[in-house]
């Protein structure tokens, strides 16, 4: 079987108030992947162009992007499925370049959070729920997780403690990333500090993910030209992908997500490997409780036993199966559309041994795990050296 | 002359639905009247008698779109909640409050926890009950009270 590999990877600093337009930020994530990749425009067939349309004030961002970053006349267009938009992008490239379309693809995935004011973030944040049947009760993102963070403790004996450790482990690495919008350490009394409100019960600030401006890309091939342009491709071995319905009041499981559960089990498949064999793997921890609820949905730990994993920090650099030891959501900030492509890039990273200071030992396979919403989508894409 | 023109009736009743509504028009817009008679109703299709709530104008399952009303009634089991300390714009008014979700067994409840009970008094797996209320500013919810 083609195999299709990844050839470039590249992102932008996460930072808070990027000086710039959408377009000069989407540069920042493409020239890094065209020095990784060594190629040049012309050797692009196409580009897919993600983020999360609520952001933007550009109509149809993919356009003005494709002119800056030289990608016209070659086809562009634009993939959304909220926070996991970047790894939606990855599995459009595969498909294209699988189905024999193009031989290489780039997928952008940018968002300018600061290019709205607070007031009109707010005000969007609202509507990220079901329009018509949540948000008139005035929901928003960290209350939802926050829902399956007290279910999961209820069902499992999870605490607040065993959230914090997350954070912690997070804000280890988060210092050794120079991308990483938060990069202070991060200590159980701040944490817990009675001086601070609960963002939503239970989770209280260090729990959360900030909000970020980035843009990462991801430089996609077929096996011929990935052999002819790369001496190190990394290859996509396994892709799958969920959704779930919106409103709560359809879903059954509170103490998990279902779309990691069933992409999960798909990207295995496909790999043709189990969760044993992940050497490192990226969770989508726009929450603590998030990152507790990969490990289970992923099988790194059974149901209700992910608080035993980072409890002996078996998810740190050294241990059985590192996670998000680029410093994760939690710590490199969370520009929507940009974040999956640079979960994918870490473990690219990590799979060449070229992490620096962040490397786990000689990985072989990785696990990238991108969740779009209220684990509305889900992505989880295997990688491998071979 | 100029001709008098007739305004087009539009049924936007639904944008009276919760604190701040994000939606005017639906073909469930009934849902609201219902909620003004002091109901809080689902849907049942009629062809193949699957249960919807919160209430469809059609039935996904058998693709039929001869929907009748039921009442939420009884007792749900509380699910999960959580207190929010920060809100969309729109809702600062009403901060702090709690969303919560019921399960009825046959379908489940998404909503606001009545901010008269106090906390200690909510865990998950107690009885609740859905309840239709009109709000400060006229516009029409419901609550989830202690059963
Ligand atoms: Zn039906």
């Amino acid at each position: 079987m083609e195999r299709v590999g990844i050839i470039g990877v590249g992102q932008s600093a996460f930072v808070r108030g990027y000086p710039g337009s959408i377009r000069e930020l989407a540069y920042e994530g493409f020239k890094e992947a065209m020095e990784d990749a060594k190629i040049s425009n012309g050797d692009i067939d196409a580009s897919i162009v993600c983020s999360a349309p609520e952001y933007d004030k550009q109509r149809s961002p993919a356009g003005v992007i494709a002119e800056y970053l030289g990608l016209t006349p070659q086809p562009t267009f634009y993939v959304e499925s909220v926070c996991s938009s970047s790894s939606t992008g990855l599995k459009v490239a595969y498909s294209m370049i699988k189905a024999g379309l193009h031989d290489v693809v780039c997928v952008l995935g940018f968002q300018k959070m600061s290019e709205i004011s607070s007031a009109e973030s707010q005000e969007r944040m609202g509507r990220g729920a079901d329009i018509q049947w949540e948000s008139p009760f005035g929901t928003m993102m960290p209350a939802y997780y926050a829902m399956y963070a007290r279910a999961h403790m209820a069902e499992y004996g999870t605490t607040e403690e065993d959230l914090a450790l997350i954070r912690l482990k997070a804000a280890t690495y988060g210092q050794l990333n120079e991308k990483a919008v938060y990069r202070k350490p991060v200590t159980m009394e701040q944490i817990f500090d009675p001086e601070r409100p609960p963002v939503a019960t239970p989770l209280k600030v260090f729990d959360c993910c900030a909000n970020a401006d980035g843009s990462s890309c991801i430089i996609v091939a077929s096996e011929e030209k990935a052999k002819a342009f790369c001496e190190k491709p990394v290859w996509i071995r396994g892709l799958g992908a969920s959704s779930e319905p919106v409103n709560m009041a359809a879903r059954d499981l509170f103490t998990g997500l279902n779309v990691a559960i069933e992409a999960g089990k798909q990207a295995y498949e496909m790999a043709g490997v189990g969760p044993e064999d992940i050497d490192v793997a990226e969770v989508h921890d726009c929450f603590t409780i998030a990152e507790m609820m990969a490990y289970e949905n992923l099988g790194f730990a059974k149901p209700g036993e992910g608080k035993e994993l980072i409890g002996a920090k078996e998810t740190y650099k050294e241990g059985k199966i590192p996670v998000n030891v680029d410093g994760g959501l939690l710590s490199k900030g969370h520009p929507i559309g940009a974040t999956g492509g640079s979960q994918i890039r870490t473990i690219v990273l990590q799979l060449r041994g070229e992490a620096g200071p962040m490397q786990v030992k000689d990985p072989e396979i990785g696990l990238v795990h991108n969740i779009g919403g209220v684990g509305l989508y889900g992505n989880v894409t295997i990688l491998g050296r071979s | 002359m100029a001709k008098g023109k007739k305004k087009k009736e539009v049924d936007d009743r639904f944008k009276r639905f919760g604190t701040v509504s994000f939606t005017a028009i639906s073909k469930v817009n009934d849902f609201v009247d219902y909620l003004a008679q002091g109901k809080v109703m689902g849907t049942k299709c009629k062809k193949c008698g699957t249960v919807h709530f919160p209430p469809v104008a059609d039935c996904a399952e058998c693709l039929s779109s001869d929907v009748e009303w039921f009442e939420v009634t009884g007792t749900g089991k509380l699910v999960s909640f959580s207190k929010l300390t920060y809100g969309p714009v729109g809702f600062e008014d009403d901060l702090p409050y709690a969303i919560a979700i019921l399960d009825y067994g046959d379908y489940k409840v998404f909503g606001r926890i009545d901010k008269n009970i106090p906390d200690e008094e909510l865990s998950i797996g107690i009885a609740m009950k859905t309840k239709p209320i009109t709000l400060p500013n006229d516009q029409l919810s419901y609550v989830f009270t202690k059963a």
